[in-house]
């Protein structure tokens, strides 16, 4: 009774609160419309027809789970797409991490302008949009390409290497290209958290006895910018996952062999191509579940750090 | 200006576990070649976009121009005239796609960013524990659906079907939210509030002026990405395309174009660079509050 009586109690403070806060919630509109519309709903949708038979002009057909199994089961080409966004994923994303921690540590011993200059140079791949398809004429096929003419001229090869068509060599230069614009925001990121860590921690460490950088840097730099290490894991996984992009836009689609087919590459495939919605949201909300798991076990992993 | 002075002070005061002389000179050489590896492909457009014709194609190539011409460039410009669409109509698409989205996503994130670092209310925690999660929500696994619900609303096919789903965009929020908890204190509040300040009173002449780094942040990083947008699916008819779209048809088009190519490449990659590089301390300010805090 008295448990009732509160709870009920509590349900209309929680109202009152709610209409005594309504300011708050107009300003918040206008951005959380869009963003529910165009965010957060395309997620919930996602989930939905993924359990359906879905080509956009005739109503959604709830199929169970049909998709997932012909996706699992009966897909050779998603398993392909899976294998590659793996390993596209391993390199450059604890990869570009690491570089992006690396460099901005590197960076921030040296004066304004020096470090200025730098970041501006390794942050710059990163925004200069279009501008990547230039490493298709670097790693040009024929005789002409860069790479080749240089390879040639040191004796290495005799003849052009198919750089972006045969599939020895197609995921190797997607990943230097993606390693090459790695360097976003979280890199942004890193650097000002090494500039921001409080000093009087590194004069306190230094009476409690740490002696070289290395474990200056592993017990106060790193625990201090925990919170941006974690955001900059959110924008490694991002950049991991999405910018398979690179791989198609160099590579083509489809892809010699589907040696540069990713699992977002198969997703516009049945998405934007074969409008076979369903089995499209089927795959985003399996890559969805993935990066939400990954991000879930790397920030734990970061709790870790200097202990 | 203040900021300024402060940080060279700082850098000089923790010296004692700095790197040694060597230790510096070996790790700035390491950076700089490395630096200058990452700046090879800029290095290679911006030649090739110079270039003749006959440079382009001497065998073997020569990276650095040996007599720069803009025929690139005058030859860009008479494609882009002779295509059914004008040029200029594709650089007003995509002006007014990068203006009218920044400017909408810059305020509408900064007055959402400030309500949800000052005030407290029933949802305020969950919202942003959903915004920070939907920063990994990437335009491959919302795109599909975002289709279906662009065409549905009826705004396919228009610049809208860009700079709507644009103003949603969570990065913006979460900056502004971080940067307002670390940078505004609260009796700021209080004594706007004494003043009899409305809401959108504060917001605009007290919180926007002390946290200009973060608004100036917010519009880089939409220029970013609106300026780089290709319209994806959305925009379908040719007089609705941007200008990266155009240009990138242009660089598809083959070798034979390969100057021209880097021509577009480098009109493209200019403005997204040059305006971080003004705005550089200011970003770099903004990202030291992007942590996510446990």
């Amino acid at each position: 009774m008295f448990l009732k009586a509160l709870s009920k109690d509590l349900f209309t403070n929680k109202l009152i609160q709610i209409k005594k806060s309504w300011r708050f919630y107009l300003c918040l509109l206008p951005f959380m419309a869009a963003f529910f519309l165009f965010t957060i709903l395309p997620v919930i949708r996602s989930v939905i027809y993924s359990f359906c038979y879905y080509n956009v002009l005739q109503p959604a057909q709830f199929i169970g789970l049909d998709n997932y199994k012909n996706l699992l089961l009966n897909d050779d080409v998603f398993v392909k797409a899976v294998i590659n966004t793996v390993v596209f994923a391993v390199f450059t994303g604890p990869g570009g991490y690491l570089l992006s921690l690396l460099l901005a540590w590197m960076i921030n011993d040296f004066g304004r302008t020096v470090r200025t200059i730098l970041v501006v140079i390794f942050y710059a791949p990163s925004i200069s949009g279009q501008l990547y398809v230039i490493w298709q004429l670097i790693f040009s096929g024929d005789s002409q390409g860069y790479a080749n003419v240089i390879l040639t001229q040191l004796g290495i090869i005799n003849e052009p290497i198919q750089w972006l068509t045969d599939p020895t060599y197609m995921m190797t230069i997607c990943i230097i290209v993606s390693l090459w614009m790695s360097l976003g925001a979280g890199f942004l990121s890193f650097v000002a958290g090494f500039q921001g860590v409080d000093k009087g921690l590194y004069e306190a460490a230094a009476i409690d006895g740490i002696t070289n950088r290395y474990q200056e840097l592993w017990y106060i730099t790193l625990p201090a910018i925990r919170p941006q290490m974690m955001f900059g894991a959110v924008m490694s996984i991002t950049a991991a996952f999405g910018s398979a992009t690179i791989l198609q836009t160099l590579c083509g689609f489809p892809s010699t062999d589907y040696a540069a087919h990713t699992i977002v590459t198969h997703l516009q495939d049945y998405g934007t191509i074969r409008y076979d919605m369903g089995y499209a949201c089927a795959i985003s909300t399996i890559l969805f579940l993935v990066m939400v798991l990954l991000n879930k076990y790397i920030q734990r992993m970061l709790r870790g750090v200097g202990q | 200006m203040k900021k300024e002075k402060k940080q060279p002070k700082l850098a000089k005061r923790h010296k004692h576990l700095n790197r040694s002389g060597t230790g510096n000179f070996i790790s700035f050489l390491f950076l700089l070649l490395l630096g200058l590896a990452m700046l090879f492909p800029f290095v290679y457009a911006i030649n090739n976009a110079f270039k003749p014709l006959n440079e382009i194609f001497i065998y073997p190539p020569k990276l650095f121009v040996q007599h720069p011409t803009t025929d690139n460039f005058t030859q860009l410009f008479v494609l882009m005239q002779e295509s059914t669409v004008s040029f200029s109509r594709y650089i007003f698409n995509t002006l007014a796609i990068t203006v009218i989205g920044t400017f909408g996503h810059v305020i509408f994130a900064s007055l959402a960013g400030f309500v949800l670092s000052k005030y407290e209310f029933p949802g305020r925690k969950m919202l942003f524990t959903l915004i920070t999660t939907s920063l990994m929500f990437i335009s491959q696994i919302t795109g599909i659906v975002n289709y279906i619900t662009i065409s549905s609303l009826g705004i396919l096919d228009t610049a809208l079907a860009v700079i709507i789903p644009a103003l949603g965009s969570s990065m913006g929020v979460f900056l502004m939210k971080q940067f307002v908890d670390s940078m505004v204190p609260g009796p700021v509040l209080e004594s706007a509030a004494v003043d009899g300040a409305g809401l959108l009173r504060t917001f605009w002449t007290i919180i926007m002026p002390m946290v200009k780094p973060a608004w100036i942040t917010l519009i880089i990083f939409d220029i970013q990405s609106l300026w780089n947008t290709d319209g994806g699916t959305y925009l379908i008819s040719e007089q609705k395309k941007t200008l990266s779209y155009a240009l990138s048809q242009i660089t598809a088009s083959g070798i034979s174009r390969m100057g021209v190519a880097s021509a577009a490449s480098v009109i493209i990659m200019i403005v997204p660079i040059v305006t971080f590089i003004i705005t550089q301390s200011n970003v770099v300010e903004t990202m030291a509050a992007s942590g996510i805090k446990e």
